[in-house]
């Protein structure tokens, strides 16, 4: 066991106890986390900010609104409800399509209006909140999502993560949908976390639950060499986040979208730690990097630049 | 910068709280142990007696603080009559008197004794003057006779007292015994005629009057019949000495009353004098006697002490003090080993009614209300409810659940069903609740790993804190919470790997 031990510390794994201690409660002031907490207020942040989000169509705050629903999503092809407090991807319902006054669900089942507004009662009463309190609800649009990720995904959205510190992106991967997450880009919920080469935007290897995975395992493919295009666009986008919050330490979602391009989805002040498993690396050495020598760094670019030059796969 | 500062305040907290503690055991003498018992005896004395119509007094020894007992408490019941009580001649006496009183009186004294163990050295006194007995001329002739036989037969001043001891037991005494004791004499007759012989032979000695305090008998309260013994000065200290068996010192159960040949009461006018001695012990916790020890010469901690508290609530804050240190075991379970528990404290709050139920009844029963409570829960799923109502629902159906295991296992004859009521039943409304929602949003296997660890985080907090020295040493010595709190604090910074990292990350661990 100390020898494992000695394995980690020597790859600089960085575990839940350290997460909290040394970055997360020094780098994240309390009274900035409602700013990722809340979508609502991350999205009107981001619009504010000129940082490409999907459009919000509507909020529904209170019960009695929610007979407006029809009204906000007619004449949309898609869309998304979501909670704007909710956690891990629960209570995210993502319509294809409307037929007359039904709905076509992303796993294909036709749902009414009944059930669709049953839907955005629990999500207001607090059932996808954390600890329950009254929620909203969140009308955006549906992300299109781009062909390049058709071959290794199930359904869904597949969302990038960038881990961003201190403004430099120190550690990406890609989370890929499965049967098992039916559907759904959460890892705890059975997707599949690629790795990302920071330098390049290709994907390496890929993580599964804890284990790590070659092929994707619905359809087959081979996760790795995946070049994810825009690539410096999208560490630009996820760099400017930091400016955004004010958050030292967190991880950026976005969505790559056929139209639109690169698309923030939501930001997360306390990122999950499988991206390491997912890129066969530990986060530390590079915390510690860019803790030492971020006063270096002014411009957006600049730190881009130093991410690509010092996180690709061969340096790191 | 907030490294050291915590360090800082951590070491402030131990050390503050182990002085508080070690002061408490060494210098206030708490036991550290609860079963460290002292035995605190009563001893009464009933006085009763005729008045003549006229003055009264009556005097009587009481005792004092000894080398093998302290005085807790004592009480002087004597309506009407005047009270004094004076030292002399290393005796305490109570003086009792009244103007005028007739017919029929009685008065009352009881003293309250607790065993105290001393390794303290017999105090030094100087030699006494040795006053000559008042013997008639045969009985002297006979007394020096006496001594010059032991004094050949012994190498110092004991073991001629216990030559002496020996002779005037022995069943077929000589003639100068004979003479000395007279015809069946009593024991008071014995140590006396001892300390006459010794006088004459110019060794300081005195009788003791006392009681002895049994701790095998239990039939009492029963009239003490008075003990007599022989104390002689030897070498600067008083040694005592068993005028039956010729040993010394006496027991350490035979209680000092008085010194010298006086009897126990003197009186004057009143008649049908009769004084009946009882001696019961009182047991209680150590703790209760060592704070009432304390109380007499108080110091200023044991009045904050929770035994200043209402008994009910002591009773409440022996159960509460318990909480913090199965926190710090959650603390340490959860920080540094990972184990996954549903709500942060609910685990303790569990094993604190598993102190009701027993570990192994608390166990059966907490699955068996929380799988029910679930089968009911996952029903409620499909009606569509809204939150509040359904966890009201789901509290009810719990408290319903309750009653009926009650119900049932009452009518099967088991008793410890009944404890199921003490379960905190909002608790394991949330418990239900948070691993429902678990099974459905991330799946039974994550559901039933969070489930299982808060068993066993329940079961571990029960153990530790159904540790009898547990519970005492935090009650006794709430300070020591102080050190939990800094061990807590140190836990808080521990940014190592938890034993359930290892496991996670173990696939990077490969080369």
């Amino acid at each position: 066991m100390t020898n494992l031990i000695r394995r980690l510390r020597e790859r600089g794994v960085l575990a839940i106890n350290r997460r909290n201690a040394q970055y997360t409660l020094i780098y994240n002031r309390r009274g900035l986390y409602p700013l990722v907490d809340d979508k609502l207020l991350t999205k009107q942040l981001a619009q504010a900010n000129g940082i490409a989000a999907p459009e919000l169509y509507g909020v529904i705050e209170v019960e009695g609104q929610v007979e407006h629903l029809p009204e906000i999503v007619r004449d949309r092809e898609g869309f998304v409800i979501k909670p704007a407090h909710g956690s891990g991807g629960e209570g995210i319902l993502v319509a294809l399509g409307q037929i007359n006054d039904k709905f076509r669900k992303q796993d294909g089942r036709i749902i009414t209006l009944d059930e669709l507004n049953h839907h955005v009662f629990s999500l207001l009463s607090g059932l996808y909140s954390l600890g329950g309190q009254p929620d909203r609800a969140l009308i955006e649009y549906r992300v299109e999502f781009n062909p390049i990720f058709e071959s290794i995904s199930y359904q869904g959205v597949p969302d990038i993560r960038i881990i961003v510190f201190l403004g430099v992106p120190v550690m990406s991967m890609v989370r890929l949908p499965t049967r098992m997450s039916e559907g759904k880009a959460n890892l705890h919920q059975g997707a599949i976390g690629a790795g990302i080469d920071i330098a390049t935007g290709r994907t390496l290897g890929a993580v599964w639950g804890n284990q790590p995975v070659n092929e994707h395992p619905d359809t087959g493919r081979a996760l790795a060499g995946v070049q994810i295009p825009d690539w410096e666009k999208l560490l630009e986008l996820a760099a400017r986040c930091h400016e955004l919050t004010g958050l030292g330490y967190q991880g950026v979602d976005i969505v790559l979208d056929r139209d639109k391009g690169p698309l923030v989805l939501e930001l997360n002040a306390r990122p999950g730690l499988n991206i390491q498993i997912a890129n066969k690396a530990g986060l530390l050495p590079r915390l510690r990097k860019v803790e030492a020598e971020h006063d270096t760094l002014t411009s957006i670019a600049e730190r881009v630049a130093y991410a690509r030059e010092h996180f690709a796969v061969s340096a790191a | 910068m907030s490294k050291a500062h915590l360090y800082v305040l951590a070491a402030v907290l131990t050390a503050l709280g182990l002085g508080i503690f070690i002061y408490k055991v060494y210098v206030l003498n708490l036991p550290l142990s609860p079963r460290t018992r002292s035995e605190v005896w009563n001893v009464e004395a009933s006085i009763s007696f005729t008045a003549k119509g006229g003055p009264v007094k009556l005097s009587m020894f009481v005792p004092t603080s000894t080398r093998g007992y302290g005085l807790v408490d004592e009480h002087f019941i004597s309506s009407g009559y005047g009270l004094v009580t004076v030292m002399e001649n290393g005796n305490r006496r109570a003086t009792w008197s009244i103007r005028n009183a007739s017919g029929k009186q009685s008065l009352y004294y009881r003293a309250g004794l607790v065993r105290v163990r001393t390794k303290a050295p017999l105090l030094e006194t100087e030699r006494p003057k040795i006053e000559a007995p008042e013997l008639n001329e045969a009985a002297l002739q006979a007394a020096k006779a006496l001594i010059a036989e032991i004094q050949a037969k012994s190498a110092d001043t004991p073991t001629m007292v216990a030559e002496l001891i020996k002779r005037l037991n022995r069943p077929e005494p000589d003639e100068n015994v004979k003479l000395l004791l007279g015809p069946q004499p009593t024991l008071k007759k014995k140590v006396q005629v001892a300390v006459n012989v010794l006088l004459v032979a110019d060794i300081p000695a005195r009788m003791v009057s006392g009681v002895r305090l049994e701790s095998e008998k239990y039939e009492f309260p029963q009239k003490a019949p008075w003990l007599r013994w022989l104390e002689v000065h030897h070498k600067k200290q008083w040694i005592s000495f068993d005028p039956l068996r010729g040993k010394s010192p006496v027991p350490d159960d035979w209680l000092r009353w008085w010194r010298g040949p006086e009897p126990l009461v003197h009186q004057e006018g009143g008649d049908k004098l009769r004084v009946v001695m009882s001696v019961s012990p009182r047991i209680e916790e150590g703790v209760v006697s060592a704070v009432r020890r304390g109380e007499i010469s108080e110091p200023v901690l044991l009045r904050f002490s929770l035994f200043s508290l209402p008994v009910r609530t002591q009773a409440v804050y022996r159960v509460l003090l318990l909480v913090p240190v199965g926190a710090l075991l959650l603390v340490f379970l959860r920080n540094m080993i990972g184990i996954r528990t549903f709500g942060t404290f609910m685990p303790v709050l569990i094993g604190l009614s598993f102190r009701e139920t027993g570990l192994l009844w608390g166990i059966v029963l907490f699955s068996a209300l929380v799988a029910l409570g679930l089968g009911v829960r996952f029903y409620l799923e499909h009606l569509k409810l809204l939150v509040v109502p359904r966890l009201a629902a789901v509290l009810t159906v719990v408290v319903l659940l309750m009653a009926a295991f009650s119900l049932l296992t009452h009518l099967l004859g088991l008793p410890m069903g009944l404890s199921v009521a003490l379960f905190p039943m909002v608790i394991l409304t949330m418990t239900v609740e948070r691993m429902s929602v678990v099974w459905e949003e991330r799946g039974s296997t994550e559901a039933l790993i969070s489930g299982v660890g808060s068993l066993i985080t329940a079961a571990l907090a029960f153990l530790v804190m159904n540790v009898k020295l547990v519970e005492h040493l935090v009650f006794v010595f709430p300070e020591l919470l102080l050190v939990i709190l800094a061990i807590t604090l140190l836990m808080g910074r521990y940014t190592g790997y938890r034993l359930a990292d290892l496991y996670r990350f173990r696939a990077l661990a490969k080369s």
